[in-house]
C-alpha cells in the first residue's frame, strides 16, 4: 500500500514547532525537518510521520490533540502560520492536506493561544471552559420519559434551519484562538442562538443567556469588538450574527430581570 | 462456564416490554440517592444514560477519556436515525421497524431487544425535540423524513449530514445540565483500565488520568460500560483514532463474555486509502449510489489510466452485470465484496491499485451539474478537500471501509452483562443488530439504551443490592487491580525497543483487513490465528514507549489501546474461523450461494456465540446462546 514516491511530487518542509513540557514549564519553539512527503496526506498524518520519527530517535513525540479527523469532533486545534487550522476556509486542522504547502516551506505550529486555555504540553490546550459555560445554561431542561409528540410544536422552517447554522458549532475554540481579545462570544453566542430560536427554548431563555455569559466572563475570556476574525478561523462559518442576537438577548433578560417579580413559593403540601 | 440467561420476559411481542417494566423491581426514591452508579464514556449512549440515571436520584459518576463529552465519536454519524412515527402515512409501524431491523441483521438477533428498540424509537425522537435537536423540518414546521437502506418506508430523521453531532449534542446537553447541578460527577481525560470485581459483582473500576498519569480507584454499586465499537482493530477504519475496545476488553478479561466479535461492518463507499501514512478513512454517503454507476476497467493494463481514455466499452459496471436487478443499489456486504474481488483480479484503480469508480458522468447528463451539486454538493466537496479532484469532471474512487461493530459484550434483556451488576450500552455490546446492522439504526439503539431501557432495568439489579454497601476502595481487589496497571505502565515504558506503537497497529491492521475482513477462509483465519500471537509477542518485546508515566504521553495511551486490540484481533479470527456459515457483515467464502448471498445455517449456528476468558495462554471459551425465533421465521435474505 505503499505511495510510490514519484508518482506525486513529494515535498520537503522545515516544521517549527512549541513545545512546551508541562503547564507551568517554559515553552519554545524547535525546528524539525521532514522530507518526502506525499502531498495528499494531511497535516496530522505528517505530525504522525514526524512523531515516529522522533520516538525512533529517542526523542518524546509531539502532544497534539485530534481524533475523529473529519473535521467534526473538535478536537484538533493548532494554529498553523498563525492561523487557527491554517490555511483553507471552513476546515478544521484535520481537514488541511500538504498540498496546501510549497516544497521547502517552513511551517510554524503553535497551541490555540488564550488565557481561558491553558497549555497542557505542546499543542495540547485545556478548553475545559468551554464546558464550564455550556453547564452553566447551554441546554433545555427536558427530562428523559417527559417529552411531548415531537410534531406538537410545530417549528417554522427558517428558525429550525437557523438555529441547525448555529447548532453546527463544533466547540473547537478557533473563535477565541483567533480574537485578539480571546472572546468567546461566537461559542456561547451559537448555542444561545441555536437554543433560543426554537420554541422549546423559550422557558429559560433570559436565564441562559445570562449564566452562560456571566460563566464566560468568570473563566476568563475577553469581549467582543466587531474584528470577527471569529468568524473566519470557524470550521463552520458560524456567522458573527449571532453574536449581534445574542447581546441583544442578554440586554433584555438583564432588563426582565431588574424588574421581575420573585415568586414566594416554597415547598411542602398537603 | 458462564451462565447466559438472556432473562426474555414471557408472553406475546408486542407485550414484553410493557409486561417487563411492571414486572421488574424499583428502587424508592428516597433509596435512589444512597447508590453510586459509574458511566464509563459519553456518546449517544453513555451521556443518554448518566444524565438519565442522575435525574432519577442516582448519584453518578461519568468517566470519559476525551478532554470533553462532546467529542465522542457519536459526533461522527451522519445519515440520521429511525423511528417507526410513521409521519409519511406511508405505512410504517413499530412491528415494520422491528422486522426490517431483524432481517437486516440476518436473522442473528433477538427477537424481543429488537421489537423494545422499534417501540421505544418513538420516544427518542420525543425527547430529542424537547430538547432542541434541531432535526429537519417541513415548511409547515413539521418533522421531515428521508429514505433509508434496508426499508420501503420513509422513517429516517435527520438534522442535515450530521445527525449524529446534532443527537450527540443533545444528549451532551442533558449531561451537561445535570454536571451543572451537581447531580453527576464528571471525569474527563479519564480513561478506565481496568474493571473491578468484588464478590463476583462489578463494583468500580481503575483509572488512569491522562494528564497527570494518576491511577485512581472508583467504587459503585454499579457499573455502566458504553465505550462504543471494536472497529480499529482494523488500523484503518472511519472510526475517530482516539476510538479503542480498552475497557470492554479488560471487562472481558474480568469475566465479562464477549459475544459475536465477528460481526464487523464493512461499508462500500470510503475514499480510498492513499499512502502507508494514512491513518482514517472517510466514508462517502451510500446515497451516492442512487445516481452514481460503479465500475473497474475491464483490462488489468487500463487500470493505471487515466478514467477518460478507457472507452465504454472497456468499461465494467460490474454491480449492474453481476446483480442486474439491484445493479448499484444492492446491499453494502455484497457491493463491498464485489469491488475487492475487482481489486483482486488486478482491476483496481488508484495509485494503489485499490479503488473502483463512482462514476457521476451519466447524472451530470441527465440532471446536470446544478442538480447533482445540489443533491451531493456536500460530499463532493469532501472528496475534493481529500483528494484535490473534482468528482463533477471525473468519477470518484472509492473503496470499502471497516465502520461499524456489531459484535460486542454479551447482555441480557436488561442489557446486564454475565457479570452481575456490569451492564454494557450502544455499540459495545452486541444485543441489537444481529450480524448487519442497518443505516440509522446506531444512533436509534444507542439512545435507546441510555434513555428507555437502562433507566428501568438498572433498578431491578439494585433493588437487590444493600443501600450504601459499596466496597471500600481500599480492599483487596481495587489494590490488586491497580497494581497490576501500574506494573503494566512500567512494562511499556522500560521495553524501550525499535519500533513506535503505531507499527504494529499498521501491521495488526493488514493481518486483520488481510484475513478477517470482507471475504473471510478457513485457510486465512488460521494463518492470522499464526500470526497474531507472535505479533503479540513481538509487541510487548520490542516497542518503543517514550516518555513517562507521569504526564501527558500519548504513545503510552496508544501502547495499551494496540496491546489490546491484538489480543482482541485475536478473538475475532476464533469466532470467525468457529462459525462456519456466512451471515450478514460475516462472510465465509466456503458457505455462499451461487450468486455470492450470503449462505447461512441456522441449523448449526443460529446462536449467539458468547467467548469466555480462560486465563492468558489458554484458548477461550465458546459459550451459546440459542436464538428461538417465536414470532418471526428465520428466512433467507432477499433484497430482491
Amino acid at each position: 500500500m505503499v505511495a510510490s514516491a514519484n508518482s506525486t511530487q513529494s515535498i520537503s518542509i522545515t516544521l517549527r514547532v512549541w513545545r512546551q513540557a508541562g503547564p507551568k514549564a517554559p515553552g519554545k519553539f524547535v525546528d524539525y525537518q521532514s522530507a518526502n512527503l506525499n502531498p495528499n496526506m494531511s497535516f496530522l498524518e505528517m505530525l504522525d510521520v514526524v512523531n515516529d520519527e522522533l520516538t525512533l530517535k529517542g526523542e518524546e513525540p509531539i502532544a497534539f490533540a485530534h481524533d475523529c479527523r473529519e473535521g467534526i469532533c473538535g478536537t484538533c486545534s493548532c494554529t498553523i502560520n498563525g492561523k487557527p487550522h491554517g490555511p483553507g476556509k471552513g476546515v478544521a486542522t484535520c481537514q488541511v492536506y500538504m498540498r496546501a504547502f510549497r516544497d521547502g516551506d517552513v511551517i510554524t505550529v503553535e497551541p490555540f493561544r488564550a488565557e481561558a486555555f491553558p497549555i497542557i504540553k505542546d499543542l495540547v490546550v485545556d478548553r475545559s471552559a468551554f464546558d464550564r459555560i455550556q453547564q452553566a445554561g447551554g441546554f433545555i431542561t427536558a427530562r428523559a420519559g417527559s417529552a411531548p409528540e415531537a410534531n406538537a410544536l410545530p417549528v417554522p422552517k427558517p428558525d429550525a434551519d437557523l438555529a441547525m447554522d448555529a447548532a453546527t458549532c463544533i466547540g473547537c475554540g478557533a473563535c477565541v484562538a483567533a480574537c485578539k481579545n480571546a472572546s468567546a462570544m461566537l461559542f456561547v453566542a451559537a448555542k444561545v442562538g441555536h437554543l433560543g430560536l426554537l420554541p422549546q427554548g423559550q422557558a429559560e431563555r433570559d436565564k441562559r443567556v445570562l449564566a452562560m455569559v456571566s460563566t464566560m466572563d468568570a473563566e476568563g475570556f475577553g469581549n467582543c469588538t466587531n474584528q470577527y476574525e471569529c468568524s473566519a478561523a470557524c470550521p463552520k462559518l458560524i456567522s458573527h450574527d449571532f453574536i449581534a442576537r445574542m447581546n441583544r438577548d442578554y440586554l433584555g433578560a438583564t432588563v426582565r430581570a431588574a424588574f421581575k417579580p420573585e415568586s414566594m413559593a416554597s415547598g411542602g403540601g398537603a | 462456564m458462564a451462565t447466559l440467561d438472556p432473562k426474555i420476559p414471557s408472553g406475546p411481542l408486542a407485550d414484553k416490554w410493557r409486561k417487563h417494566k411492571t414486572d421488574i423491581k424499583l428502587v424508592n426514591p428516597a433509596n435512589k440517592r444512597k447508590y453510586e452508579i459509574i458511566v464509563v464514556g459519553a456518546g449517544l449512549a453513555g451521556s443518554s444514560a448518566a444524565s438519565s440515571l442522575a435525574d432519577m436520584g442516582y448519584k453518578v459518576k461519568c468517566f470519559v477519556f476525551h478532554d470533553s463529552p462532546r467529542r465522542a465519536h457519536s459526533i461522527a454519524a451522519q445519515g440520521g436515525i429511525n423511528a417507526a412515527k410513521n409521519y409519511q402515512n406511508d405505512g410504517d409501524s413499530v412491528h415494520r421497524l422491528f422486522y426490517d431491523t431483524l432481517k437486516g441483521g440476518d436473522y442473528r438477533a433477538r427477537e424481543a431487544n429488537v421489537h423494545r428498540l422499534a417501540e421505544v424509537s418513538v420516544n427518542i425522537i420525543d425527547q430529542c425535540v424537547a430538547q432542541g435537536v434541531p432535526f429537519a423540518r417541513e415548511y409547515g414546521g413539521l418533522l421531515a423524513n428521508r429514505s433509508f437502506g434496508g426499508a420501503q418506508v420513509s422513517r429516517t430523521f435527520y438534522a442535515r449530514g450530521q445527525t449524529g453531532q446534532q443527537l450527540l449534542l443533545g444528549a451532551y446537553s442533558a449531561l451537561s445540565r445535570t454536571v451543572g447541578a451537581g447531580l453527576v460527577e464528571l471525569h474527563t481525560h479519564s480513561e478506565m483500565l481496568d474493571l473491578v470485581i468484588v464478590g463476583g459483582h462489578a463494583k468500580g473500576v481503575i483509572i488512569r488520568h491522562l494528564v497527570t498519569g494518576a491511577i485512581t480507584r472508583h467504587s459503585a454499586d454499579a457499573v455502566i460500560l458504553a465505550t462504543g465499537g471494536y472497529g480499529n482493530v482494523f488500523n484503518l477504519s472511519t472510526y475517530a483514532r482516539q476510538s479503542n475496545a480498552t475497557a470492554i476488553w479488560r471487562a472481558y478479561k474480568r469475566g465479562a463474555c464477549m459475544a459475536n466479535p465477528c460481526y464487523t461492518q464493512i461499508h462500500p463507499t470510503c475514499i480510498p486509502v492513499s499512502g502507508d501514512y494514512q491513518s482514517k478513512l472517510t466514508l462517502m454517503s451510500e446515497s451516492l449510489r442512487n445516481d452514481g454507476r460503479i465500475w473497474a476497467p475491464k483490462k488489468k493494463e487500463d487500470a493505471k489510466k487515466a478514467p477518460a481514455d478507457i472507452p465504454e466499452a472497456d468499461r465494467d459496471y460490474f454491480l449492474e452485470r453481476i446483480y442486474p436487478s439491484f445493479g448499484n443499489l444492492c446491499p453494502r456486504d455484497v457491493a463491498s465484496r464485489a469491488a475487492k474481488r475487482m481489486c483482486d483480479e488486478g482491476r483496481g484503480v488508484g495509485e494503489t491499485g485499490l479503488g473502483v469508480y463512482l462514476d457521476f458522468s451519466d447524472a451530470i447528463k441527465r440532471l446536470g451539474e446544478a442538480g447533482v451539486r445540489e443533491r451531493y454538493g456536500n460530499l463532493f466537496d469532501i472528496y475534493h478537500e481529500i483528494t484535490a479532484e473534482s468528482a463533477y469532471q471525473q468519477p470518484m474512487r472509492i473503496y470499502p471501509a471497516v465502520h461499524y461493530t456489531m459484535g460486542g459484550l454479551w447482555v441480557d434483556y436488561n442489557l446486564m452483562s454475565n457479570v452481575p451488576g456490569l451492564f454494557v450500552l450502544g455499540e459495545a455490546n452486541f444485543s441489537d443488530h444481529g450480524a448487519n446492522r442497518l443505516g440509522a439504526s446506531a444512533l436509534m439503539q444507542g439512545l435507546a439504551d441510555g434513555y428507555f431501557v437502562i433507566p428501568y432495568t438498572i433498578g431491578d439489579y439494585l433493588a437487590g443490592q444493600k443501600p450504601g454497601a459499596r466496597p471500600s476502595i481500599d480492599s483487596a481487589e481495587f489494590k490488586a487491580a491497580a497494581d497490576g496497571l501500574a506494573s503494566a505502565t512500567k512494562r511499556f515504558l522500560d521495553t524501550k525497543g525499535k519500533q513506535p506503537v503505531s507499527h504494529f497497529h499498521k501491521r495488526l491492521g493488514k493481518i486483520m483487513w488481510d484475513h478477517c475482513g470482507m471475504a473471510r477462509t478457513k485457510e486465512g483465519l488460521e494463518a492470522a490465528l499464526q500470526k497474531l500471537p507472535a505479533l503479540r509477542e513481538e509487541f510487548h518485546a520490542t516497542v518503543n514507549v517514550p516518555g513517562s508515566a507521569d504526564t501527558l504521553n500519548q504513545s503510552l495511551e496508544q501502547a495499551g489501546r494496540v496491546a489490546d486490540f491484538i489480543e482482541l484481533g485475536e478473538l475475532l479470527c476464533r469466532d470467525a474461523l468457529t462459525r462456519e456459515e456466512s451471515c450478514g457483515g460475516h462472510f465465509r467464502e466456503e458457505y455462499q450461494y451461487p450468486d455470492g448471498e450470503c449462505k447461512r445455517d441456522d441449523e448449526k449456528f443460529g446462536h449467539v456465540a458468547a467467548w469466555e476468558f480462560q486465563g492468558e495462554g489458554k484458548a477461550p471459551l465458546r459459550n451459546t446462546e440459542p436464538l428461538n425465533y417465536e414470532f418471526t421465521k428465520m428466512s433467507v435474505r432477499n433484497y430482491k
